[in-house]
């Protein structure tokens, strides 16, 4: 089973603080990291080569300090990492980023199943799974939390509904992608660790994957982001001072209408 | 403090502290209250490729030796002593197989240990046999091309969760110590079966029970070593395995500090962090000595056993005495840190204290340890 | 490209400091862009010297934006009923063609959902495009994509909004792909800009950091999925007037390659944190599961329901269903106690409707307090059970 994980570098949101002074984010000790999700999306596909046979190979569109998180991929147990890198991808939206993907991925092979996580933490839109499925005219199911069973050419999946759970078969190839309970990833093995650090990550720019200008980075987005402020604080705040229990005598005064 | 590890050696560092970090520290305080074996964590250190860090490369190992079990040991130790402990008794409990094995027992048992697929465990203890190990009544007798064991093993980390046993038993009772042979009893074995679950004070994570043979057949070529050799065996088992102790000692204590550092900067006092008193400075500033001296002790040990001196009982015993105490003072210390927080489960140190107890006792207590160092220098001085 | 004038640069680092991706740095008193610049443009903004631009490369082809016209709404329909999100759509939907001048539709695609085109009219919509099959019986995203996508095609809508449900979610962005269209997930505002009618959409950006106006300029349809209960349901209004268009599919768009097996509607959700009127909130703060015994007790006093940060689910301290904030759900309570929670922007995201928000925390300067109406400085152990106690007493 050729197995392949899309993986993005973002920066560790829970790391990430308004400076409430400045108003502006505070940067300091963010560290970059591989996507949570995709870690699942990647577990998910190293277990299934585990189960089926086959490779995993891990994909991430990114500058070229992306490159870490495929090498994490390795030591993960996927068995190689592309990146996919060039400064004309900057500004892409999940239209162009899908593009992109999509054309990237015809670059480097076929596979029976594509697994992403299904969203980024730094932009939450879970678009581009999906996205890169109508691309590569893929069946898809998002929010998988569990993948049954592997025969007869197909899969079938648990997707993770608002209200419950949908059980859902699908012929391979296909595209999925996953929520975090679908497995417990694992910690980098020894092995794997030094595979990565010898494995050879090619880089691929939008000339090697065939990418057409019109359709990649800011030119190829379809939206634009015309404006980025912070929330506004709440106006009306009142906060108690005294003991615990003059505090509490305070609040609950003031919460009459809903005791 | 630079160590000068290897690139390899900070691997298995980061590794360990991974697990440590991601699967041991989330889950410990409930293995702890429950009393629970910690098989999934084991199992996660499987597949980081921990448990083939002492194998040797031919047999699906790394081919580390003592020092990188320390470093290993360390860091899981920061997590959970009962989890490191059942890592160090799979690891003490294939050593006599490393140490004295023929090929074919090598071949059998070491890539599973290596891959982590099956554990193995040290049965020497007995009733009437703990610091005199002289005092062992199990039995084994050669009835064809069977031995036959008779006795019981107590106290025996990982029993009942390992697959793989090596048992010491009395080939020649008539010649006391030096009629002993080392024999693998493997998970299954007719006449092979566990007794009572141990219910302990600390590192409840890992699984304590009692092994009993009771006409327990094996076959012939499960001898490790030759016939009435067990005792040699032991002793420089327990000579590689000692340093591995110290390190959990270093790892508990570390931990400890941590908690306790972080803690006094954290509670404010008469209007300031604790921190900011000499009275809690002193006894921080004391822990951390303590746990760097100890730490320097342990890697100056590991790294001259790994060099094969002839004699290595003296550095082992001094490495895992020293180590060990600190890690029961900087433990008790740093209760002392947190203060009425300290003696209540919400808080980790409580449970670091109770674990670091059984590091005095376990594996030679340091009673006998000073008397190994004691017989030493008598010996050197002579 | 983000281009740095050099001329123009003062070098002060307002830019560096903006950016919330690391991507530009002040190096011997001039702006430096690095590679993971994303080209948000927020640097350009704050630099007054006006030394940063953003130089755009041949794009697309700018489509007949006029031949697209009227707003419309994804109508999802789940168990037997249209989920409650579609009100919501209709509610905002309602102002935003009246501002445009145009018609608001729904778009009804299932089986057997005639009976809802009234409650559709009722809520707002001008037409409802009803697709009634029995091969919608199941949500399928290929076929349910390829329902919506014929008929934008055909009707061709300026804006498409749909919920930000686990369906709307799965199944709008493979129709936006397909039709070259804009695509904002998760808006939790809308607006149309007077002058050239352009949808703006607003939704948290960067792990809930910062809020980005977003708008597609050049592309039609204008696609969105909203997040449910942060717009105010349209008011029903039996007496409206609207057109139903029943439309055929050909068969072909309704085969699949997905086939649903089994529908579980899960039991162990017991309460929905949505939908209740009280939520005690628990974060790091709670130290542990035994922290949780205690919001629980208050919660039961207050008849409410425990929610929780990302930080007490990651922990494994309660699941996550309960979880409320950017990765969670979007709560809209009339009260909110939040207990031990630092308030990190991507929890205040998901919570910051309610109508009255306490915070409880020992950390004065927590961001929690800038959101709460009512904040108790102190150690939560001691002041959620005599909240509780005293709750009770009151009761007696």
């Amino acid at each position: 089973m050729e197995l392949l994980v899309c993986i993005k570098q973002v920066p560790d949101a829970k790391d990430v603080r308004l400076d409430p002074r400045t108003n502006t984010l505070a940067r300091e000790g963010v560290e970059s990291i591989m996507n949570p999700f995709d870690r699942h999306a990647l577990e998910e596909a190293v277990r299934l080569k585990e189960a089926h046979g086959g490779t995993v190979t891990a994909l991430s569109m990114g500058p070229p300090q992306a490159e870490a998180v495929l090498r994490e991929a390795i030591a993960c147990g996927a068995d190689r990492g592309v990146l996919v890198s060039d400064r004309a991808f900057a500004g892409a939206d999940t239209w162009a980023t899908s593009y992109t993907l999509a054309r990237a991925i015809d670059t480097i092979g076929s596979f029976d199943l594509i697994l992403c996580g299904k969203q980024a933490i730094d932009g939450d839109t879970a678009q581009v799974g999906p996205g890169l499925a109508a691309r590569m005219n893929l069946p898809y199911v998002t929010c998988v939390q569990k993948t049954r069973d592997v025969v007869d050419g197909g899969i079938e999946v648990e997707r993770m509904m608002d209200d419950g759970y949908d059980v859902v078969r699908l012929p391979l190839p296909a595209l999925l992608t996953v929520v975090k309970d679908i497995n417990e990833p694992r910690v980098p093995s020894l092995k794997g660790k030094m595979k990565a650090r010898k494995a050879d990550i090619p880089v691929l720019s939008a000339a090697d994957i065939g990418a057409e200008e019109a359709c990649i980075g800011l030119a190829g987005s379809p939206t634009r982001v015309v404006n980025v402020f912070s929330p506004e604080p709440r106006g009306d705040r009142k906060i108690f001072t005294g003991t615990a229990e003059e505090q509490v005598d305070q609040l609950i005064e003031h919460l009459r209408d809903f005791l | 403090m630079d160590y000068f590890l290897t690139e390899e050696q900070e691997m298995i560092v980061e590794t360990a502290r991974e697990i440590a970090r991601e699967k041991i520290i989330p889950v410990r305080a409930e293995l702890d209250e429950k009393n629970e074996f910690a098989a999934s964590i084991l199992e996660d250190i499987a597949r980081a490729d921990l448990f083939g860090i002492f194998v040797p490369e031919e047999y699906g190992g790394l081919g580390g030796g003592c020092f990188e079990i320390v470093l290993a040991l360390e860091e899981l130790a920061k997590g959970c002593v009962g989890v490191a402990t059942t890592f160090a008794a799979s690891a003490l409990g294939i050593f006599p197989v490393l140490i004295a094995g023929n090929e074919e027992q090598k071949q059998k048992y070491l890539p599973d240990i290596a891959a982590g697929s099956r554990w193995a465990a040290f049965g020497l203890t007995e009733a009437n046999a703990g610091s005199d190990a002289s005092g062992i009544q199990t039995t084994a007798v050669l009835d064809g091309d069977e031995w036959v064991l008779n006795g019981t093993k107590q106290w025996i980390t990982n029993g009942g969760e390992a697959q793989i046993y090596t048992i010491v038993a009395l080939t020649d009772p008539s010649k006391g110590a030096r009629g002993a042979s080392i024999f693998i009893v493997e998970d299954g074995d007719p006449g092979f079966s566990y007794g009572k679950k141990e219910d302990k004070m600390g590192i409840r994570s890992s699984a304590t029970r009692e092994l009993i043979m009771q006409d327990c057949r094996i076959p012939r070529d499960r001898l490790v070593g030759r016939k009435g050799t067990g005792f040699i065996t032991v002793m420089k088992t327990l000579d590689v395995s000692r340093p591995g102790i110290a390190s959990l000692g270093v790892g508990l204590g570390q931990a400890a500090l941590d908690e306790a550092v972080t803690y006094a900067k954290q509670r404010v006092q008469f209007g300031k962090p604790i921190i900011g008193f000499q009275a809690i400075q002193h006894m921080l500033a004391d822990m951390a000595t303590q746990v760097e001296a100890a730490r320097a002790l342990v890697y100056a040990a590991a790294r001259h056993i790994d060099a094969h001196p002839k004699n290595m009982s003296k550095v082992s015993s001094m490495c895992k005495v020293f180590a060990t105490d600190m890690a029961m003072k900087v433990t008790v210390d740093a209760v002392q840190v947190l203060g009425g927080y300290g003696y209540m489960k919400e808080y980790p140190v409580e449970k670091m204290m109770r674990d670091a107890k059984i590091l005095q006792i376990y594996e030679g207590t340091n009673q006998i340890q000073r008397n190994v160092i004691g017989q030493e220098l008598n010996k050197e001085y002579a | 490209m983000l281009r740095v004038d050099a001329e123009q640069c003062i070098g002060c680092g307002a830019c560096e400091e903006q950016c919330a991706f690391g991507a530009i740095v002040v190096k011997d008193g001039c702006a430096v862009v690095g590679d993971s610049c994303t080209l948000c443009g927020s640097c350009v903004d704050v630099c007054e010297a006006e030394a940063l631009h953003i130089e755009e490369g041949p794009g697309r082809e700018a489509a007949d934006l006029s031949a697209w016209q009227g707003i419309w709404v994804f109508a999802e329909f789940r168990h037997g009923q249209v989920a409650p999100v579609t009100y919501e759509l209709l509610g905002v939907g309602r102002r935003l063609a009246d501002q445009r001048g145009v018609p608001l539709s729904a778009v009804l695609p299932g089986s057997g959902v005639r009976g809802e085109c009234d409650a559709l009219i009722a809520a707002g919509a001008d037409t409802v495009y009803l697709v009634d099959d029995p091969a919608l019986v199941q949500y399928r995203e290929d076929v349910y994509g390829r329902v919506l996508e014929e008929l934008i095609r055909c009707y061709q809508p300026e804006v498409v909004l749909a919920g930000a449900t686990a369906i709307g979610r799965s199944v709008i962005p493979q129709v936006a792909t397909r039709l070259g269209a804009g695509l904002t997930a998760d808006c939790t505002g809308l607006d149309i800009r007077p002058g050239d009618g352009t949808l703006l959409q607003t939704r948290p950006a960067f792990g809930g950091n910062i809020m980005a106006t977003i708008e597609c300029p050049d592309t039609r349809p204008q696609m969105a999925t909203v997040r449910p209960k942060v717009m105010a349901p349209a008011e029903p209004d039996p007496d409206r007037s609207g057109e139903v268009v029943e439309v055929e599919i050909a068969p072909e768009h309704l085969s699949s390659r997905v086939e649903v097996l089994e529908t579980v509607v899960s039991e162990s959700e017991q309460v929905n944190i949505q939908e209740v009127e009280v939520l005690v909130a628990g974060g790091r703060g709670l130290e542990g599961e035994k922290g949780f015994a205690l919001i629980r007790e208050l919660a039961e006093e207050l008849g409410g329901a425990v929610a929780a940060s990302r930080a007490a689910v990651d922990a494994g301290w309660i699941s996550y269903p309960h979880q409320v904030g950017q990765t969670g759900k979007t709560v809209c309570p009339k009260l909110y106690i939040a207990c031990g929670i630092s308030g990190a922007i991507q929890h205040a995201v998901g919570m910051q409707s309610a109508e009255v928000v306490v915070a409880i925390n020992r950390d004065e300067n927590a961001p929690i307090f800038n959101i709460a109406t009512y904040g108790l400085v102190g150690d939560l152990f001691e002041v959620v059970p005599l909240l509780a106690r005293k709750i009770q007493e009151m009761k007696k």
